[in-house]
């Protein structure tokens, strides 16, 4: 009694905890004093508690055979039972594939044109040219996907720009809707994706550039060097880290292909070549109410994603020296 | 060495040209299908039905908009979508601003508590179908407030705004304490005005993807005077494609009208962006180095 009066009252050493009674009086205390503050952080904290933590604590309905009388508590539970159907389920593989062949065309074409688009953008020498192209570039980003779509629907139609265009190059000899081919699907998503976001990817890599020191490139300059060498030598090793940035995170979002493109350029001819697992996770749970199954390939994907990212982040953080730029 | 000099400037030059040249071609591939579809929704049908690449009005007519506005529910999708995207920045921004003031005090209990939480769901989520059946028990389906509320919050806007107020100096704080002045009073009359340029950039941010955003429809409402316009133009758009799949050759009139009608409708939706485009620029690019500087 007397040794812990004297512990108690004698300097507590840092590694050593109070008891938790104590902390958590010490707490409230302290919240009361910062009651106008703490009142601004708790509506935050009662919102990420309903609308963020709730539904994942909701995923746990793919573990459950939940029907539309159920509520999240009373469905039985049934295991892995929705995760062994998947692997039999045809139409998940085809999402599967479609997803990867989208995403991965994606990576290849549209992650290499922005680094090249905003190294052309920076050489400029004309300043008005320069913001010009600049503000021409960011327009299409900010145009809707049901727009585009709208857009490209029209383009296609058999008496659209695009059959015209063929049939006047005499590429063609008849028009027809290639949106209704299925073979051309991946390669109308892609495009229509870059057309979208390249200018708008040049953004963070010219916020980069800008930073360059101008001296190394009057070096390079003075020895010599011409100016395709100048870019591989000096602006790209530069922007090396923002490039492996952006490379973790198209990797880690290779299974999220965007629902918005699929929803609006799918129809039931391409549907084959289109429909992508995040549209296969919203026909079978929206329109066809099966939300433990829905749920269950939802889930499947957010692990998939998690590890991609994590072994993307420990890949390029090797190459960058052992620095992770996560 | 003179000769090295000259020659030097010649291969620069032809950089220079090769690279202007690249970029000319961008700015077309860009440029034409939008000037494209501006033109065409102003031609005539007859003018549309012959087809060709129409670069200038051939017949210039307002008919394709005099059809859209005639339908009385395009008005209404456009007050549906002015209102939500109106109400919903203006309490995104506030919302956030508050929580952002409150983590910026690092002597705030509990703080490294709610950092995580926040953290947390910048990466994992619980997706589409219990998000939806969240929805559904809050009773939130088919009601306008699914667009607001739902849309409050957002962590990578509360970490842009906390970083911004972490930049004010401490003594205008302290002098309002000093004068006897709450955290309440302080954030409201000091910090607001003092972050306008941070809260404008999120609030165009956010404004843009209020006005584009269709998903949340197509999940939570089923109700047609809750459709905003890209919800109208999805429909019209699928209604279109159905029917010009079902009679392959047939009815041309019915396919142009429809085409015209769905190309102006483009360009109601997508008019207020391109009109705001010139305030929009200047911020946005000042609000993606503020997102960098986080990363």
């Amino acid at each position: 009694m007397n040794k812990t009066a004297v512990a108690s009252s004698a300097a507590i050493p840092p590694a050593r905890k109070k008891p938790v009674s104590q902390r958590v009086k010490e707490f409230i205390r302290d919240y009361k004093r910062q009651w106008e503050i703490q009142s601004m952080v708790l509506p935050g904290i009662i919102f990420m508690i309903i609308f963020c933590y709730i539904p994942i604590y909701g995923l746990s309905i793919a573990f459950k055979n939940y029907t539309v009388i159920d509520t999240l508590s009373s469905a039985p539970w049934v295991g892995l039972e929705n995760f062994k159907i998947i692997m039999s389920d045809e139409y998940f593989w085809d999402a599967v594939v479609n997803t990867l062949g989208i995403s991965f065309l994606k990576l290849a074409v549209g992650f290499v044109i922005p680094i090249i688009l905003a190294i052309m953008i920076y050489e400029l020498n004309m300043g008005r040219f320069k913001k010009f192209v600049q503000t021409i570039s960011y327009l299409p980003h900010f145009l809707s996907w049901i727009v585009l779509g709208g857009m490209l629907i029209t383009w296609f139609s058999t008496s659209g720009l695009f059959n015209e265009l063929l049939l006047n190059l005499g590429l063609i000899s008849k028009p027809s809707n290639i949106l209704l081919d299925s073979g051309k699907y991946w390669w109308i998503a892609t495009l229509s994706d870059i057309w979208k976001e390249a200018g708008w990817g040049t953004i963070l890599y010219l916020a980069i550039m800008s930073k360059i020191d101008p001296t190394y490139y009057e070096a390079a300059k003075i020895d010599g060097a011409s100016r395709l060498r100048q870019i591989w030598n000096i602006t790209l090793p530069n922007m090396k880290s923002i490039i492996s940035l952006n490379l973790i995170l198209t990797v880690s979002g290779l299974l999220g292909s965007n629902l918005d493109q699929t929803l609006v350029l799918m129809n039931s001819q391409n549907r084959a070549r289109a429909e992508v697992i995040n549209s296969y996770v919203y026909r079978m749970g929206m329109t066809q109410g099966d939300f433990s199954y829905a749920t269950a390939v939802g889930l499947g994907v957010s692990i998939v994603s998690v590890i991609l990212l994590v072994t993307a982040n420990s890949i390029t953080s090797k190459l960058n020296d052992n620095q992770s730029v996560l | 060495m003179n000769r090295k000099v000259v020659k030097e400037d010649i291969d620069s030059r032809i950089f220079d040209a090769v690279n202007m040249i690249l970029l000319v071609i961008f700015m077309v591939i860009i440029l034409v299908p939008l000037w494209n579809v501006i033109i065409s929704s102003l031609s005539s049908g007859k003018a549309l039905a012959e087809g060709g690449f129409i670069f200038w009005s051939k017949e210039f007519s307002l008919e394709n908009y005099r059809a859209v506005f005639n339908d009385s529910s395009i008005g209404q999708s456009f007050l549906v979508s002015v209102s939500k995207t109106f109400v919903g920045v203006f309490t995104h921004v506030f919302f956030c601003a508050m929580i952002g003031y409150g983590l910026s005090k690092r002597d705030i209990r509990g703080r490294k508590l709610y950092v995580a939480m926040g953290v947390i769901t910048m990466f994992f989520s619980g997706g589409m179908i219990p998000t939806y059946l969240l929805i559904k028990s809050l009773g939130l389906l088919n009601s306008f407030w699914v667009y607001i509320i739902p849309a409050l919050f957002s962590y990578y806007d509360v970490v842009i705004l906390m970083n911004f107020f972490r930049n004010v100096p401490d003594s205008l704080e302290e002098s309002a304490k000093i004068d006897g002045a709450g955290d309440w009073h302080i954030f409201l009359k000091i910090f607001i005005p003092l972050s306008m340029p941070a809260m404008a950039t999120i609030a165009l941010f956010n404004g843009v993807g209020q006005w584009n955003d269709f998903m949340t429809t197509k999940l939570y409402i089923t109700n047609q005077a809750l459709y905003p316009l890209q919800m109208k133009l999805y429909e019209i758009i699928v209604q279109s494609q159905t029917q010009s799949m079902q009679n392959i050759g047939g009815s041309a009139v019915i396919e142009t009208t429809t085409k015209g009608v769905q190309l102006a409708t483009i360009v109601i939706t997508t008019l207020p962006i391109v009109a705001m485009y010139p305030i929009l620029q200047r911020y946005f690019i000042s609000g993606m180095m503020m997102g960098a500087v986080k990363e």
